[in-house]
Parts: structure tokens; sequence; C-alpha cells
């Protein structure tokens, strides 16, 4: 869909009066520069990508191609003020999402309360009974989270997504940062950043602090990968490198001595904290998947007797849930008993009769969406779909209902990215990246912005030709 | 270390190894076949396709033995899975596998050597671009060997990466010596034929050691001194006494390290006395195929006792 400019806020320019604060150190530096030097430097950033193998391999494709991320060399900025604001919303989200998961496998207080209903539960893929009764190390159900937030003015977030069961994207936080770092080094002598780069060590802290009962000494912490052939491999090496952390796949793992240890060249050795970037489904074909070639045997009757740490913990995986989501505030204010402080989008729940007359009658004016769905995958954005499409969907709709909910079009802010005439607004999104252990909870500065690089598209996903940015958030 | 990094170092540099020798096989079948008359240079390629191993294969989609067919097929073959470009791409999984045990030097100078032979092989190599495309194999192997050298740990990961090498190695020159025996042979070669030291020539060539055995040798050609060289001379980095020092020392160096031999150490030992107070003649008297043939067995015990030893696979 395309926005007309007057609609949507751009982060940069403020109308004609000009450059707004967040951005007026950037936009000094960036007119001193020559467009062609900006040019040459952006192509030595993609051959660097291409030489380094930042990579990602698109699913479906025959050929297994892996393709590069493009990276867009102007900062998406935020000041400190915002961010303030920002990360008070999103770790009162996260806090209330871990609430959340423990009520859920434990006494349902929330159900009770008649807040939230328990269809949402039931014949829910996500929510594990294997859970239930059972509290993981430290309390700690959402050991990393990504929210997805959107702008839509001055002070004006939402949460579009809550992303617990396997958030992706740091490693992108961390190499573009390090790539604009390279880059443009005088730049960050003119503006001071808040720096990112403690985010792996900060991971392996936090992870190391939900060790199970069983680790003696050192917590042992190990990542486990579906393997090379994975869209995020790279993401998973990269990260269990940056925290000296042992790389694993399922072939590396087993369970001896009611521990899940690992084959090194002198014998098995245990693993104390795991943490996963397989999804429940895969992680123990004993327990779920029997075909799971992605999983350890036995792993989650280890899991419970407290032999290992899972992070995320099994069944977390509900909390991205979309049909969830839209209970998020009842959520919010139950298990902390404030407002809100980031609110969602306005979200129709399709099971709802209500709610479907509605969605079926505006249709093509607003963004439908499966509730188990991800990655840009399975959803209609009806102002930019045909009126084929638009049928099509509608029939899949009226078909499951429950299986769908819908969203009015945002208006996305907009940040400028390089193009060959120079700077042109695109719309973002943001992916702030938060950890949580039984010392705290902890956000980094910024995260991942994600841009949609063909003008007027919203649709920022990377498997689906977005691209990204170093975020900023400034230091005061 | 995991056992599954030790086996993606151990193979990726086998891999590697391997490509590199193929380079050169072909070098030296192309230059020999550039003084040939069209039969004698087909049947040039048609043994280095038979050294290569890739008769069966070759030959199931081929009924001549042209260069252009041999080298392409040794090359670039995707359904060859020993082509260079297949081990190119073996080098680099592997290598992707145990992303974390190497460095980033050793990383970027795999994938930068994939990208670059995957471009260059992406179309058919014409006799113009043959011997760049050899020249760009040899020197990416040696930017990785450069970069591992430079910047790895001495430690398990480099001693699995150095076995890996010499195991195939010791295994390339053993093969390209055995397919070509006869013509070392005493009762068979007519010492000073042109025939005959054309392909002692290749043999040497194959293996990079045309230039150090000349120089060694002040230029004398003679059946024996190339089989002693090949098989038996310390100094010469792809012999076979050479490469089962170099695992000797690298398998000692894992013992150093984990506090304990395993099993590999006693084949290994085992392996080596075959080696030792032997002189070319007595080979030569065992018989150079028997004793080749022995020696490929041996070397295989020993890359599978360290994979097992070492557990690379459950």
């Amino acid at each position: 869909m395309r926005m007309k400019a007057s609609d949507t806020f751009d982060e940069m320019v403020d109308g004609d009066s000009g450059v707004r604060p967040a951005y007026d150190g950037y936009r000094a530096w960036f007119d001193e520069q020559d467009p062609r030097a900006l040019h040459r430097k952006h192509r030595e950033a993609e051959a660097f990508f291409r030489k380094t193998g930042i990579t990602f391999n698109v699913y479906g494709q025959e050929e297994a191609e892996e393709r590069l991320i493009p990276f867009d060399p102007v900062p998406r900025i935020i000041t400190a003020q915002e961010w303030r604001r920002l990360s008070k919303g999103i770790e009162q989200r996260v806090r209330a999402l871990n609430a959340f998961l423990h009520d859920l496998y434990h006494r349902q207080e929330i159900i009770r309360a008649g807040r939230v209903p328990e269809w949402l539960l039931k014949d829910n893929p996500a929510f594990l009974p294997h859970m239930s009764g059972f509290t993981p190390p430290g309390g700690v159900y959402t050991h990393i989270t990504g929210i997805d937030l959107v702008r839509t003015g001055t002070n004006d977030f939402h949460v579009l997504e809550d992303n617990a069961r396997t958030p992706s994207g740091v490693s992108y936080m961390l190499e573009n940062r390090e790539t604009m770092m390279a880059m443009f080094p005088e730049l960050f002598t003119r503006v001071k950043v808040a720096p990112v780069s403690n985010y792996p060590r900060r991971l392996a802290r936090s992870l190391a602090a939900c060790a199970p009962p069983a680790c003696q000494g050192r917590p042992v912490v190990a990542v486990l990968t579906p393997g090379i052939y994975n869209s995020a491999y790279y993401e998973h090496a990269f990260l269990a490198d940056q925290m000296g952390a042992e790389l694993v796949e399922a072939g590396d793992l087993r369970v001896v001595d009611g521990r899940v240890q690992m084959r090194t060249t002198l014998g098995f050795t245990p693993v104390d904290v795991l943490y996963r970037r397989v999804d429940d489904d895969f992680l123990d074909p004993l327990t779920f998947r029997a075909d799971s070639m992605l999983g350890v045997p036995g792993i989650m009757d280890v899991y419970r007797a407290g032999g290992i740490t899972i992070a995320n913990a099994p069944g977390t995986g509900i909390a991205d849930d979309k049909a969830l989501y839209s209970f998020m505030p009842e959520i919010v204010e139950f298990y902390t008993g404030e407002k809100p402080l980031l609110p969602n989008v306005e979200t129709f729940r399709c099971m709802e009769p209500d709610a479907l007359k509605y969605v079926l009658d505006n249709i093509a004016d607003l963004v439908v969406k499966e509730v188990h769905g991800s990655g840009g995958y399975g959803m209609l954005i009806g102002p930019t779909s045909s009126k084929r499409e638009i049928a099509r969907f509608t029939e899949k709709l009226k078909a499951n209902p429950k299986n769908y909910i819908a969203q009015p079009t945002l208006a996305l802010s907009t940040v400028p990215i390089l193009t060959r005439r120079g700077l042109a607004p695109r719309h973002v999104d943001l992916r702030p990246f938060v950890l949580m252990s039984p010392n705290g909870i902890e956000i980094t500065p910024g995260g991942l912005t994600r841009v949609a690089l063909k003008q007027g598209s919203l649709v920022v996903n990377s498997s689906q030709g977005g691209g990204t940015k170093d975020s900023w958030v400034l230091e005061e | 270390m995991l056992g599954r990094s030790a086996n993606a170092i151990f193979w990726m540099f086998r891999y590697l190894e391997r490509a590199e020798n193929l380079a050169r096989l072909i070098d030296t079948g192309f230059r020999m076949a550039l003084t040939r008359d069209h039969l004698t240079a087909e049947e040039e390629w048609r043994s280095v396709i038979e050294t290569a191993g890739m008769r069966m294969g070759y030959d199931r989609q081929n009924g001549t033995y042209t260069g252009i067919q041999v080298w392409n097929y040794i090359l670039r073959d995707r359904e060859n899975p020993n082509s260079i470009r297949s081990l190119i791409a073996s080098v680099r999984n592997n290598a992707r596998s145990a992303r974390n045990s190497i460095t980033s030097e050793v990383w970027e100078a795999v994938n930068g050597s994939y990208l670059q032979l995957n471009d260059l092989l992406s179309r058919p190599v014409t006799q113009g671009g043959i011997a760049d495309a050899i020249a760009t194999v040899k020197r990416e192997s040696t930017l990785v060997r450069g970069a591992m050298d430079g910047s790895m740990l001495r430690n398990d990961i480099y001693n699995f990466a150095r076995i890996g090498s010499f195991v195939e190695r010791a295994d390339n020159t053993a093969r390209i010596l055995d397919v070509k025996y006869y013509v070392l042979l005493p009762s068979l070669s007519y010492v000073g034929s042109s025939l005959d030291n054309a392909q002692w020539e290749t043999i040497l060539r194959s293996l990079g050691a045309e230039r150090a055995y000349r120089w060694l040798n002040a230029g004398q050609l003679s059946a024996r001194g190339i089989a002693d060289f090949l098989v038996l001379d310390q100094r010469f980095p792809r012999s076979l006494r050479f490469c089962y020092a170099k695992i000797r020392s690298n398998l000692h160096n894992l013992a150093l390290q984990y506090g304990h031999e395993v099993n590999a150490h006693a084949v290994m030992r085992n392996a080596e006395l075959k080696l030792q107070d032997k002189d070319i003649d007595t080979i030569i008297d065992i018989g150079l195929h028997e004793f080749l043939s022995d020696f490929i067995a041996c070397n295989n015990d020993i890359s599978n006792a360290v994979a097992t030893d070492y557990r690379f696979v459950d």
C-alpha cells in the first residue's frame, strides 16, 4: 500500500521545517559527505558481508542459495529519552509474559479470573501439557525475547508481535554496528551512540545464571542448531563463538547418566544450559515429534529432573500466538497491576462473530494474519492485494475463522535509505532484544531495524525482500 | 572439542588437499598432451582419469578422452563428488560446520576461495582458461593453509587438520605411483627411451616433484631414483615417509594435549614399521605394486583409527 507522505511519520524529516532532533548530528555529517564515496562504502560493505558469510538461506528454494540481507548504511536513530520510555514498556511486557507463562503452566489464575478465555489453550499446539506443574530453573521462561515495535507518530510506539519462541536477528544488530563503525569511524566520534557489542557477554552471563540444580562448578553453555542448512545458521555459529559456548547439533548430544551430554574427542561431557534454536516440536522425539532428527531423545525427562536448562523454556512459544497477543493488555494489567506502557495494535479476533463480520466487511483495508504464522507468511495485506487474492483469502478465512486475526493497516513510520538518487523514505519496524535471568532484565539499546526496501511497501521481513539498518540509541 | 567438529576439520583438510592434487594432475595431463600426437594424448587423458580414480563415473558420461572433456569432468562436474567444484563446496560445508573451531582468517580464506572458484567453474573451462583455473585452485588452497599456519592455536584442532592433510597426501602420492608403477619397474623400463622419460616426468610433475628431483639428482632421471625419492625421501613434502613423519608428530601432539595415547597411535607405529629400515631395492623386490597396495590399506587404517578413537561419529 502506498502511504501518502502526509499520513506517514518520517523519523528524520519533520514536515517542511527540517530535521528532527535525533538526526541533527547525523544529518550534519551526511551533508558533508560525497555521495559517490557513500555508495562506494555501501558496495564495500556488501562485499564484506558476502566474504564473511553473513548470509541466510531462504526456505523452499531449490538451490539452497545463500542470500545477503540487504544492509542500508543510513542509521535509524532513537533519542535517549525515547529509549528510556520504550525500555520501561518493554521490560513491563516481558515481566508480564514470564509471569503469564508461569501461571499458564501452574494454577491458571488468569483463566479462573476470567481475564483470558480457556479456548486460547485448548487445541493450541504451542501449549505444552508436559510443562504443567514444572518450574524452569530460576523461574525463567523467556530467557531471550524479541519485541517487534512499530511507530506511527512522535510518541506512538505499538507492539506488533512478541517473539519468545526463538527470536532471531540479533547477529545482524551486532554486525550492522560493526560494519557502520568500520565504514564511518569518524561518524561515531561526532555522534555518541550507546554500544551494543556487550550483548553476547550479557547473554552468556544471563544463561549461566539460570543453571540447573545438577550443575557443578562453572555452567557449561551450548547453542543447539539444526545445522548448516538452517536459515539462521550464521547467527547460531556467531553467537556461540561470541559467547565462547559450544555449537552443537542433535547428533552431538545424548542422555548419559541422567544428564544431557555432548560427544567430545575425549568422551561425553555434560551440558548445563542449552540455548536451543530448535522449535519445541523437534526438541525431543520421545516426547514430541517422533520423526525429529533435530532433537535429543529423553531431554525432556532430564529437564524435568533438573538436569539441564533449556532456553527458552519449552512451551514458551505460545506467547507468539497472535490470538494470545490480542489479550496482552489484559495480561500485562493482571500480572503487573499497571496499565500497559506500550499499547498493542488494535486486533480483531475472527473467531468472534462480530469481529469476523467486521473483518469480512472491511477486508480490503485490513491486514489479516494466521494466529500461528510467522515471518510474513500466510498473511493478507488488504490494501495492496488484488481482488482475486482477497477473494481467495476470504474463502480460507470463512472456512476457519479461529485461525485468523485482523489488524488495521498501520501507517508505519519511515526512515530514509540511501538510493541512487539520494535519501528516500522507507517503512521500518524495530525488534529490541531482551534478556531475562533471576538477576533481572537487560535490554540492549536499540535492536534490529528492518526496512522495506521497495517504495511504499510495508513488508519488512528479510524472507520477503526486506533489509536491515543499524539502530542507534543516542547517549545523553 | 566436539567429535563432530574434529571430523569436519579432518575432512575439510582432506578435501582441500585432494582438490589441490587433482589440479596438479590436470596440469600434468595438459602439458603431456600438448607435446604428444593425438592418440598418445588421448591415452594420457585416460590415464589422468584412472589416476584420479574416476574411471567409472567418467565412462558413464563419456565415450572418449579428450582434454576438454576430462578436465571439465574433474574440475566442475556436479555429479562427480570428487570434482574440484564439489570438493571445494565440501571444504566450505565442513568449515561452516566447524566454524567455531577455526579463526575468521581461515574461514574467510575458505569462503573467499569457494566464492571465487564457484564463479570460475560455473562455466565450462576452455583451453584458454585451463591454466588460470589450475593456478587459482592451487593459490586458494595455499591461502587457506597460510591462514591456518598464521592464525590457529597449535592445539587438537590444528593437529586434526594436519593429520587430515597428510593422510590424504600420502594416499594421493601412493595412488599416483600405483597407477604408473609399471613404468618404474626395471624389467619393463628401457632406460633412456624417450617414452619412459616422459612417463617418469609425468609422475614427478603430478606430484610437484620435478624441480626438486632434478635439483637433487643433477638432472639424472632413473626409475629407481624416482621411486626412492617419492617413497622414502625425508625432505620432499609429498613423499610417503615425509607424510608419515608428520602424521606421527601430530598424533604425538594429540597424546600430549590429551594426556594419553589411543589405539590410533599403535596403528600408526605399525604402519611406520613397514617403511622403516627398507631401502628402495627391497621394496622393488617385494613388488612395488604390492607394497603400495599395502601402504594405501594401512594409511586408511590410520584414518579410521583416528576417527574411531576420537569419536568423530556416534
